[in-house]
Order: structure tokens, then sequence, then C-alpha cells
């Protein structure tokens, strides 16, 4: 039989910590059989041969924050089969969104060095505001459990087995003790996309969503649950905007506590 | 005159976005630049007017391969303003998930991104094609450093479990327990990664450096200690911003780092080792001593050898930990906040990692700096790449970028770190 072509894999980096890349590498178990199943064409984390597209995956991470980069993911787009995107910062904005809340009068007043070296966008925006994408993983980081499970059923051409639900179902299957319920702690798990398996409560915190809003999340009546139990305006609005603040669900959800 | 151009568009084995550029006309460099175009995230802006305690969790977003040394560095300096000391099995255990992130960060870089350039491969899945016994004891070595990081801190990436104070929750001793054998393995293997470090080839290239890391009197650093130097440096980590002092130069997105006198220094596990050798453990020392590895060390391409000699300090003091560990404790101590400045400076994998904060009455942020190894050692590995030319200014063009590209990643510079401390300008979209 002959030997069927490798499909070639593309890492790309955009506004970001590293870590979403970072979990394929720490996929020690398995990382050399993904070596034999793809090829790892252009990953520049980990080598310094780049080899040119096109590609049949693209794994996108981080968000586009720069006139250049914003040119740079429809380049990759053109070139990518399928383009995937990986945590936090490509699939919601990221940390760096906390920037589209400021009012700029405000922000330049923290400034001190010097301007005209740099250039940014006012916002930093997720990859889908740019380009179609296939298909988006969530976290903060995202689990290399699921990322993997990503690869294979796009390799194998079928749908991911990425549960959608909430952290609350992934605690509730761990038979975790609520801890709002039970302790009185601020936990966003109500409203949060599974993918973690509930590891704040499992550690003794409540969530503070890493993998942002889950589908109809209801985050105004988990909110009304928190001044219930006594949060004030700025801790609600603070507990929304974090790795996901711009994020639709959250995002709504925080500038209605600003008001 | 003969003139070349060597263009390194996006440098590959780094974390983050770099780039270089050296023009040579005839015997001279008329040009040479180490340039950051990752682009800036502005985490100091959005500190302020948040609160003390989601501080760790925020800063460990800055990197993904170290969130560990921003939760540390965090964490003290805001202990500071609260005055509280953590003694006992919470600092242990503060160091025990510090050799976690030590060693899945050296081992990520002796063996993955490093070696590469000492054995002539593009990356280390090339080298697996040759040698899978390395490269799979090597993935073997940095699951278990996860697994330290993961067991105590819920996961490798961005760990949920450090606050103020001490921990969320500690794990039963069994959990640790079942990791000590493997440990042992891993003590025994990162003996010979030392071994086979030394083994490799080094160009001559040594320079009377600044080295610069934290020293404890009683251990090597991890968390706690003054900043001394070579060059007679001794302060307090508060002294900090009086003795090191930052550039914005323009065609970097990351500021240099330079020292009173306007010069360069070195952090990093060169520096620590040259400057701490004397706390590292025995079965560390003695390693170092059979293979001939001892202070002072000069030549920055044998970093290599210092990130495994601490990969080995780290196994055994995470073992030592394990062992002597009184697990009937609290996860945290109790505290109130105060209003104030807090200094904080921990030994990042690649250097010492220094964070301020003001802490207003209502224990919202006022005010945050964070200054983080790479940022301090670009200025060093821009002079390091000048004098590497003009040594080497004959080798062919090819040779000598790959020698540039491994002359940089001596220093595993982290460019994501380095670039998100930066102040903010606008263009509007």
């Amino acid at each position: 039989m002959a030997k069927t072509k490798k499909p070639k894999l593309a890492v790309w980096k955009f506004a970001s910590c590293d870590g979403c890349q970072l979990s394929l590498l720490d996929c020690e178990d398995e990382l050399l059989e993904v070596a034999d199943i793809v090829e790892i064409a252009n990953f520049p984390e980990a080598s310094r041969e780049i080899k040119a597209g096109p590609y049949d995956i693209s794994l996108v991470e981080g968000s586009i924050t720069t006139p250049h980069d914003a040119e740079r993911i429809h380049k990759i787009r053109r070139q990518s089969k399928i383009l995937i995107t990986i945590g936090a910062c490509a699939t919601a904005g990221g940390i760096q969104a906390l920037r589209n809340f400021k009012d700029v009068r405000e922000f330049i007043n923290l400034v001190y060095a010097n301007p005209k070296f740099i250039s940014t966008l006012q916002h930093s925006t997720p990859i889908s505001h740019h380009v179609y994408v296939d298909y988006e993983l969530r976290g903060c980081p995202i689990n290399k459990y699921q990322l993997l499970e990503v690869l294979n059923a796009f390799i194998n051409h079928r749908k991911p087995n990425i549960p959608n639900t909430s952290v609350c179902i992934e605690c509730k299957r761990k038979g975790i003790v609520c801890v709002m319920v039970a302790e009185g702690k601020v936990c966003l798990g109500p409203v949060t996309h599974a993918g973690c398996n509930a590891l704040c409560p499992s550690y003794n915190r409540g969530c503070f969503g890493c993998y942002g809003p889950k589908e109809s999340p209801n985050t105004s009546s988990l909110a009304n649950q928190f001044e219930e139990m006594g949060a004030g305006n700025s801790e609600i609005l603070r507990s929304f905007r974090n790795f996901n603040a711009y994020a639709d669900a959250f995002r709504k959800e925080s500038e209605a506590y600003e008001k | 005159m003969k003139s070349k151009t060597i263009k390194v568009d996006y440098l590959a084995r780094v974390e983050g976005e770099g780039s270089l550029i050296v023009n040579i006309k005839g015997n001279r460099i008329k040009d040479l630049k180490f340039k950051i175009f990752e682009p800036p995230r502005f985490f100091e802006a959005f500190l302020v007017g948040r609160h003390f305690t989601e501080v760790p969790d925020i800063t460990a977003r800055i990197c993904g391969i170290c969130p560990i040394a921003y939760q540390m560095s965090s964490i003290h300096a805001l202990e500071k303003i609260a005055e509280l000391k953590i003694e006992g099995p919470i600092r242990e255990l503060r160091r025990l998930i510090y050799c976690g992130e030590w060693i899945e960060s050296h081992i990520l870089h002796i063996y993955l991104l490093h070696a590469p350039d000492f054995l002539g491969y593009q990356d280390a899945i090339q080298i697996a094609k040759d040698y899978p016994g390395l490269v799979k004891k090597a993935l073997e070595l940095k699951k278990i450093g996860n697994e330290i990081v993961r067991l105590l801190g819920g996961r490798e990436i961005h760990p949920i479990n450090v606050r103020v104070g001490g921990f969320y929750s500690i794990p039963s001793k069994s959990e640790f327990l079942l990791l000590l054998e493997r440990l042992k393995w891993a003590r025994d293997a990162a003996i010979e990664t030392v071994r086979w470090t030394s083994s490799l080839p080094f160009p001559d290239f040594d320079f009377d450096y600044e080295f610069v890391a934290l020293r404890h009197q009683n251990e090597y650093p991890f968390n706690e200690g003054r900043l001394v130097s070579n060059k007679g440096l001794d302060i307090e980590i508060s002294e900090y911003e009086s003795n090191f002092f930052e550039e914005h130069v323009a065609y970097s997105n990351a500021l240099h780092s330079v020292n009173k006198k306007g010069e360069p220094y070195f952090v990093g596990p060169l520096a620590r080792f040259n400057l701490n050798f004397d706390k590292l453990s025995p079965i560390a020392k003695e390693i170092s001593e059979e293979i001939g590895f001892l202070p002072p060390v000069t030549n920055p391409f044998k970093s290599i050898i210092a990130r495994a000699v601490e990969t080995l300090y780290a196994f055994d003091e995470a073992i030592r930990i394990i062992e002597s560990l009184d697990w009937n404790t609290k996860p945290y101590i109790d505290f109130e906040m105060k209003e104030g400045v807090g200094y904080g400076c921990t030994e990042a994998p690649r250097g010492i990692l220094y964070h301020r904060y003001k802490v207003g009455k209502d224990g919202l942020i006022e005010a945050a700096k964070i200054v983080p190894p790479t940022s301090q050692n670009q200025k060093q590995i821009e002079k390091d790449l000048y004098e590497f030319v003009q040594k080497y200014i004959d080798l062919p063009k090819d040779e000598l970028q790959w020698k540039l590209e491994q002359a940089i990643r001596n220093y595993d510079p982290c460019i994501s770190c380095a670039t998100h401390f930066l102040k903010l300008d606008i263009t509007r979209e």
C-alpha cells in the first residue's frame, strides 16, 4: 500500500504568554507519537526548520493587538486548510483585552515610556474577529488532552468530542461539595465552560472563569446571587473581567456593574 | 569591500517573538540588533485597580513557561506589605513547587531548545530519530518536574493553588510519596544529564561579566535573600531600583536593564551557580567537581551545564522536602492586608524576577512594577553577539548565523516575559 502523506501542522503565535503552544510540548508521553502522525512543518518554538505552506492544520495562539498582526492573520488563513484557535487569548482576546475597557486618557496617565517607538491597537481582539475560524478550543491555558482530542478529530475528519457544559457539571460529577453553597465563596462555575475538570473547587477555591462563558450562560442570575452573598459591585465586575473579559457574555455582565 | 548581512526574521526555539540583524562590512560590524517584536501586553497598567488577592493569578499569565516565578515574586512582595513572614511547611512547599518549575523549564531548554544547536540538529524531534532514548529520557524528566507543579499547583501552566499567605489547599502526603520513587530515578538521570552536557563542544568565548543573583545565608536561592554580584554588589531587594535602571530603545518592544554604570549584567543559572556554589547540596557539588565545573565559569555557552547542575539540585531538594516535611499544616496563614509598598524578587528559571506593588487602604493595587530576567539579560545578549561576531567574523555566513542563534539561546530568553511590562502607547483603530 502506498504511504499516505502526513498532514502538515503549523503553530502560530500572536499576543500571548506561550503557555497554550507549550501545552503541545507538555504532552510528554504523546509528543513523539504526534510527530509520527503529523509533519510538524512550522513550529518556531520547537524547531528552526520552517517548511513552506500550505498547511493542513494551523493552531493559532494569542490575540490580535498590532496593525502588523491584523495583516499577518489573513496570510495565515490563506495558507491553512483548517484553522484552530487555542486558548483564551485567541478565542476571546485574553487578559490583554482588559485594555479594551480603559478610557484612553486614563491609560495615558499611566504611561512614561517613549510612545513613538511602539505600535499597538487600542483593542485586543480574538482571531475570529478577523478571519474565519474552524474550531475554538478554550482555556487559560488549554487542557492538553483536549488539544490532542481536537487534533485527532480533525486529522480523522470527525467532530471533536469536547463537552460544552459548565464547570458546575464537572464539579458535581467529581462529587465536590459546592464551595458557593457550603462556604459562600464567589464561584463562576455555573456560567463557565467545562474543560478544567473543576480544578479550583477541587482545591477549595471558587472558579474564576479560565475557560470563558459556556453556551447561553445566565450570568445576571449568578451576579444576583453574588450580591445576595454580600459581594459589592466592584468585586462582581472584577470577577467577570479576567482572562475572558472580552467574551460577549462576560463583557456584558461586567459592564452592567460598571454603571 | 566584502559585506554580509545576517538576518533572522523569527528566532526559533525561544519563548516568544524576536529577531536578529547583523550587518558586516569588511571586518567591521556596521549594525547589530537583537530585536523583540512580541506585542506589548501592558500588565503593569491593568494590575492597577485589581484586588491584591487576584495578583498571583494575573501575573502568572505573563509567562506560560514560568508562571510559578511570577506568582512567587508577587506574593512575596504583597506579604511584605502585610508584614507577613511565612516559615515552616508552607515555606518549604513554596520551594518544592519552585523546584518543579526549574526542572520542567530547565529540561525543556537543555534538551528541546538548546541541545539541537550543540548536536547540529534543527530540533529535538530530529534528534529523537537518531537518539530516541535521549529524548525519551528528557521528556520523562520534564514530566516529573511538571508533576510536582501539577500536584501542588493544580496544573502545569497557570497553576491555581498559590495565594498570598500560602496555598488554597495542600494535597495529601500519600500523593507526594507516590512521586518519591520516580524522583529518585530522576535524580540519577539528572546526574547523567550533567555529565552529558559537560561533554558537549563549547566555543572558546570567555568574558569578565557582572553576574547578579540572590544569595541566602542557608540555602541555594529561590524566594529570599540579598541581591549580590561578583563585582561587590550586596543590597536588599528593596534597593533594586536604585541600583538597576531600564532603557527604552527604539527597535525593541522590551526595555533593556543596566547597572548603575550603565553597563549590562548577567542573570540566570550561570550567575546563580557562580555566586551560590557553596550552597548547592552535596551531590550537586560532587558531580560539578567530578566534571571540573567550578566557579567562576565565564563562558556563557556553558550555561547549559549550570542548568543541568541546577536540575540535579532541584530533584535532590524536592526529595529532601518531601521526606522531611511536617504535613499537618494549615494551608495558609490568616492575615490582614495593610497599606504600603512591598518588594519581591525571586529566582525564576531564567534569573531574578523583580516585583514592586503599592496597595491602598481597600486592598486594591495602586501601582505595579515588574522587571523580568530576560529584559535584564537583553543588553548582555547584544554585547555577547557583538563580541562573538568580532571574534569569529571569518566563519561562513550560515555557520555564524547558527552560532549567533545559539549564543542568544545561552540565556534561554523568554521574550514573552520581557515584553509584558512595557508601558503603553496608543494608536487608534
